[in-house]
């Protein structure tokens, strides 16, 4: 007990603030995969082949390809051979370059999770929506996307939560986050290894599990009655 | 499917819009490559002398297949031990017995819940320090029971939805001819229950793949992980990853491609079982249970 109390004062506060670039990373590349996922889900329904064909190449290449190589190809080639820097700072650009990382593999999974809630909107409710004169882009603005987005919920949360998890593998991307403190933590404290994953895995399981009743809650609160 | 809903037979006007939006996309498309193609050159990326090592056999026989094994070894036995582990504990969460049950969902939803990274650096480096197995070992045990955890819990969910998806009348009728509950579990509904996840099941086995290359990060010397050496003791990094992802790409299509193709053959197959019941196999249903994490059961 006295080597685990001994512990938090150790590594206690490099445990809370690597575990904050988790969430950070998982809030900004949430916002920016979910935005990108839905471009995805437009091009992927509409009525251009050419734009169709896009989406799903996209989709079916980053889908299939591990997220550690994504992320190792941040750190390896994106800034080792073509020197991109998005801030001054090193740690911030890598911060930033794994955020990007996140987003393009994430994504994807946000494009099919929106095209399987397209796909529990009625045929009728889009030809309603010609009968009354809306062409593709303001049809899917006005009808089709409140009621995907809503038949969409509990999948999104299940690629939420997997964001969640998968910022972990941003420290392929050389980013200080809590599997590298972890790491750490293991090494110079095996004695007390057990104690320590299992530490770290409450602090997962305190917010993936919230984050999965509520949008099972909302997924039944916000389905549409048909 | 999807592409139907918004959209249906264009009447000449809409179609000369499309025709317009069509080749502005493949121009968007082409501009997009062209760059990419460009800043490849104009970092000297795209030079023969940058891939040439990829057509020398020594990279392949000493490197990228030595991993491509490693990487398949691990998914391979990960494959078998979750669906034991999946089956065990699925069955555990439709028990009766209160203890039996409660167990098996703590650890079911523990082990979804945590990310894969965080087991394996706690199985890599508490295994090669306490010397439970060979430290050379202990990165190869860790790939595949982190991978087994995560994996044969969500396996775990497949095999709950799947009978629950069931009609009720099965284990009705396994109770009629005197089964227990249990009985009628095994020899009734788990069978059914397993045909139906085929689908689902293989698009986790696509999951277990590329997971593995998670491998990568505790020093398994996996596919990626020898592609990197590759790259960075031949200063083609770029080259050796987008072969190693290809290579991986290449796999997860053709596992996906036979998830389809069970998929059709299962939806095939309970239509003719039984109209009225929800076949649940449009090609979405398949789409998520792939998906990077937990899969919530279908009802």
């Amino acid at each position: 007990m006295d080597a685990y109390l001994s512990l938090w004062e150790t590594y206690g506060g490099q445990m809370l603030s690597t575990f904050w670039t988790n969430l950070q990373l998982t809030f900004w590349a949430a916002i920016a995969s979910f935005l990108l996922g839905t471009l995805l889900a437009l091009m992927r329904i509409s009525p251009v082949p050419s734009l169709r064909w896009a989406g799903a190449a996209y989709v079916n290449i980053f889908r299939n390809t591990p997220l550690t190589i994504i992320l190792t190809f941040g750190v390896l080639v994106l800034f080792g051979v073509f020197r991109v820097t998005l801030a001054s700072d090193f740690n911030l650009n890598f911060f930033r370059i794994a955020i990007i990382g996140l987003t393009i593999y994430h994504a994807a999974f946000f494009c099919e999770a929106i095209r399987s809630g397209v796909n529990t909107v009625p045929l009728g409710q889009a030809e309603a929506a010609r009968a009354i004169g809306l062409s593709f882009l303001p049809a899917a603005r006005i009808v089709i996307l409140p009621q995907a987005f809503r038949g969409a919920i509990a999948p999104i949360g299940n690629v939420l939560i997997a964001l969640i998890k998968n910022s972990t593998v941003a420290t392929a991307g050389s980013v200080a986050e809590i599997s590298g403190t972890m790491k750490v933590m293991m090494e110079f404290r095996p004695d007390v290894g057990i104690p320590i994953f299992l530490t770290v895995a409450v602090f997962f399981v305190i917010v993936v599990l919230p984050v999965g009743m509520l949008t099972t809650y909302l997924s039944k609160k916000l389905a549409v009655a048909r | 499917m999807s592409g139907s809903v918004l959209f249906d037979a264009p009447g000449p006007r809409a179609r000369r819009r499309i025709l317009i939006a069509n080749i502005l996309g493949v121009v968007a498309v082409l501009a997009l490559l062209a760059w990419v193609v460009k800043v490849l050159a104009d970092f000297g990326q795209l030079d023969a002398a940058k891939w040439s090592s990829f057509a020398q056999s020594g990279t392949w026989e000493n490197y990228l297949l030595p991993g491509l094994v490693n990487t398949l070894k691990s998914a391979a036995i990960a494959i078998i031990a979750s669906l034991v582990f999946g089956l065990v504990f699925g069955m555990g969460r439709l028990a009766q017995n209160k203890l039996v049950n409660g167990v098996s969902s703590v650890i079911v939803e523990f082990f979804r819940a945590v990310p894969v990274l965080l087991m394996m650096i706690f199985f890599w480096i508490f295994f090669g320090r306490m010397g439970i197995v060979p430290s050379g070992d202990a990165p190869f045990v860790a790939v595949v029971l982190a991978l087994t955890l995560y994996n044969g819990s969500v396996v775990a969910e497949l095999v709950r939805s799947g009978v629950h998806g069931l009609p009720k009348g099965q284990r009705e009728a396994g109770i009629a001819i005197g089964l227990t509950r249990g009985q009628s579990l095994r020899l009734i509904e788990i069978p059914q229950a397993l045909v139906a996840m085929m689908p689902a099941l293989l698009g986790q086995f696509v999951v277990i793949l590329k997971d593995s290359a998670l491998g990568a990060i505790i020093n398994y010397n996996e596919l990626l992980f020898s592609g990197r050496l590759v790259g960075t003791g031949n200063a083609n990094v770029f080259q050796a990853l987008v072969v190693v992802a290809a290579i991986f790409i290449l796999i997860n299509f053709a596992l996906t491609y036979l998830a389809q193709w069970v998929s059709t053959r299962v939806a095939r197959r309970r239509a003719k079982a039984s109209a009225t019941e929800d076949d649940g196999s449009d090609d979405i249903g398949l789409v998520m249970p792939e998906g990077p994490g937990i899969t919530t059961p279908r009802k």
